[in-house]
């Protein structure tokens, strides 16, 4: 008996490692919205490591006011702006903060609403009534001013502004968890955990929360390109990245006044936010999508 | 009153069976649901007894408390607005309404454990069936991933189901699959006392055949005891040696399943045998109990059963029956037997 339980044992585990391991992957394969802002986030992301190795600090900072506001041509791929820089290079090394904001802010979000909003959700009472209070009080600060009061305790660098921005997408990740744990909490699997003696806590983290998953991810994503212009406007009002920086949302707010005689100063960087933002988005849905057993093909 | 009777029964029961073999034990439980304009009397003084590997079977219509019991065992009655008013839960000796909330944890699912009523949804979706097996495993013992794993494949072998079937989710299974599924992760710690809320009812009847079987079977190897709460005579019947009749919140007839299925005493039990369809003779018209069971948030003040009740005198109406022992094992609540000679009709036989 025990010796054929091993057997199946050993087949079983290599059942696994290609149902779990890879099902999440091939699911996300065969999704070819999903592929495409792969592609889109894979083609940023080697753009981003490409200007680390070549595109030196001179590239970007060296005025040369003899070319101002190129139009595009294959000398300067994307023209050049009002100090004569190439505009192609300084979105390429403008790539690690828009990047970083995007995912980072959004992931301060994701994990510290979902973490408040959840246990809001799930305890109820009072529990739930301070951290709503707590949440009202944040959404009902207008989230400019919001960041500039952080960055300003904090001080004005990448990090601070992450931060700053990350900490106004919070009170809408609280929200969207608490509402989403509170169609998910009364199941009754949640009640069978309990009866085979799972804590409080674990029945948050194992039962309740993979299943209300599928609208936090698709507000993640859509939250990023918001990500990029608040910090760009965070930026803008000098809180931020300071101003030389190609962030992408500090070139187009850098550019707005030339927008009528060089509109391709504002158009680039404005295309690459939408391009991260559609990425992330299609991305998302693969994403819900593969991670929901019941949708496999 | 009742519990005062049948405290008396309990310590002359106690003299005769040796009270270590008892795993369960729920002493006068009354549990109401408060709610904001009224208060649901949902059980009124419910006691029973249930031995090792024993099985005893809580018979009743939709809201005569059965689940509520259930809960209560578990020490899961929601609460707000669940309140446990009254009452005394032993589970191996151990006092389960005075434990502390990480007490519990450790209880359940270790000592005791519930099967419930729709396999369909007690289930997580997104976990593989094996990884939930496991995390039950892995809750009460100190063992790894990969042991924890073994342990969960072994289960669900037990219970019918291949293992290498572990690694798949629960929508990749039937119905009666995903109850034996459910029955595993229960079973998984080998607790003392299962409760199995309505198993079955969810089932098709060829899967519940299977499914009861396999219950059987597996209370035998893994010496559990089992509390069935079902409202369905034939399950008790093939399941329980014991069988406790509830209604509006009490037990109107307690005994062994020789004495209330084949001794009746209560009009309501007769009731319940003779709303069954014959199916031997099927000529003979089906004799449903008349009325509804009383509003729980506005008892009578006698007898719950006596508007529904063809035996029902003024007496009946006025005072609340007391549990009265006919024998040993049996017990039944009903005034009409303070006069001597009464008897029911009885039921008649298929």
């Amino acid at each position: 008996m025990s010796s054929n339980v091993k057997a199946q044992v050993a087949v079983s585990r290599q059942y696994e490692k290609e149902n779990r391991t890879l099902a999440v992957w091939r699911r996300l394969r065969s999704n070819p919205g999903a592929v495409v802002g792969l592609i889109i986030l894979a083609a940023m992301v080697l753009m981003m490591i490409y200007s680390f190795l070549f595109i030196s600090y001179q590239d970007i900072y060296t005025i040369n006011s003899k070319n101002r506001f190129a139009p595009p041509s294959s000398q300067h791929l994307f023209g050049t702006d009002e100090s004569g820089r190439d505009l192609a290079k300084r979105i390429a090394y403008g790539s690690r903060y828009s990047l970083a904001v995007a995912f980072g802010a959004v992931a301060i979000g994701v994990i510290v609403g979902t973490f408040f909003g959840a246990i809001a959700g799930y305890f109820g009472g009072w529990v739930d009534n301070l951290i709503m209070r707590i949440s009202d009080i944040m959404s009902s600060i207008p989230s400019t001013l919001l960041g500039m009061v952080i960055v300003t305790i904090l001080g004005p660098n990448l990090l601070n502004l992450l931060i700053a921005v990350g900490v106004t997408n919070i009170a809408g990740f609280i929200r969207m968890a608490r509402a989403s744990v509170l169609t998910t909490k009364n199941n009754e699997y949640v009640e069978a955990a309990r009866a085979i003696g799972m804590s409080e806590f674990r029945i948050i983290f194992t039962q309740v929360l993979p299943n209300s998953l599928s609208p936090l991810i698709v507000t993640a994503t859509a939250r990023m390109a918001t990500s990029i212009l608040a910090a760009a406007g965070l930026s803008f009002l000098g809180f931020g990245i300071a101003a030389p920086r190609p962030e992408w949302g500090a070139l187009i707010s850098g550019s707005r006044n030339f927008i009528t005689y060089a509109p391709h100063l504002c158009t680039f960087p404005g295309l690459f936010i939408m391009l991260l933002a559609f990425a992330c988005a299609l991305l998302g849905d693969g994403l819900r999508d593969a991670l929901d057993p019941k949708l496999k093909k | 009153m009742s519990n005062k009777a049948i405290e008396t029964a309990g310590s002359q029961q106690a003299v005769i069976t040796n009270n270590e073999d008892i795993v369960l034990e729920v002493q006068d439980l009354v549990v109401h649901y408060v709610l904001k304009k009224s208060v649901v009397e949902a059980v009124n003084g419910v006691s029973f007894k249930l031995k090792k590997k024993r099985a005893i079977g809580l018979v009743g219509e939709t809201g005569a408390g059965k689940t509520t019991t259930a809960l209560a065992i578990m020490n899961l009655v929601p609460n707000p607005p669940g309140v446990i008013k009254n009452g005394k839960i032993t589970v191996c000796g151990k006092d389960i309404l005075s434990m502390k909330p990480h007490q519990l944890e450790k209880i359940r699912g270790k000592d005791i454990s519930m099967i419930f009523q729709d396999p369909m949804t007690s289930l997580n979706p997104v976990m593989t069936v094996g990884d939930q097996i496991a995390e039950s495993v892995r809750l009460h013992e100190h063992v790894g991933r990969k042991e924890a794993m073994d342990r969960a494949i072994e289960m669900l072998e037990l219970v019918g189901i291949p293992g290498e079937r572990a690694y798949d989710y629960p929508h990749q299974f039937s119905g009666g699959m995903k109850q034996r599924v459910v029955i595993a992760i229960a079973l998984a710690c080998n607790p003392s006392v299962l409760i199995a809320d309505e198993p079955t009812t969810a089932l098709d009847v060829t899967i519940q055949a299977q499914v009861l079987s396999m219950m059987n079977d597996l209370k035998e190897k893994c010496n559990t005891a089992l509390v069935m709460i079902t409202h369905d005579l034939g399950v008790v019947a093939k399941m329980c040696d014991e069988v406790a009749v509830l209604y509006a919140g009490s037990i109107v007839e307690y005994g062994t399943l020789e004495d209330v299925f084949n001794r009746t005493m209560h009009p309501y039990t007769e009731g319940l045998f003779n709303s069954l369809p014959k199916i031997n003779n099927r000529h003979v018209p089906l004799k449903p109990i008349p009325g509804l069971m009383p509003d729980p948030t506005r008892l009578p003040p006698g007898c719950a059963f006596a508007e529904r009740c063809r035996y029902a005198t003024d007496a009946c109406r006025a005072k609340k029956p007391e549990l009265r022992r006919v024998s040993d094992t049996h017990t039944v609540a009903c005034s009409r037997y303070d006069e001597p000679g009464f008897s029911i009709e009885g039921w008649r036989h298929g």
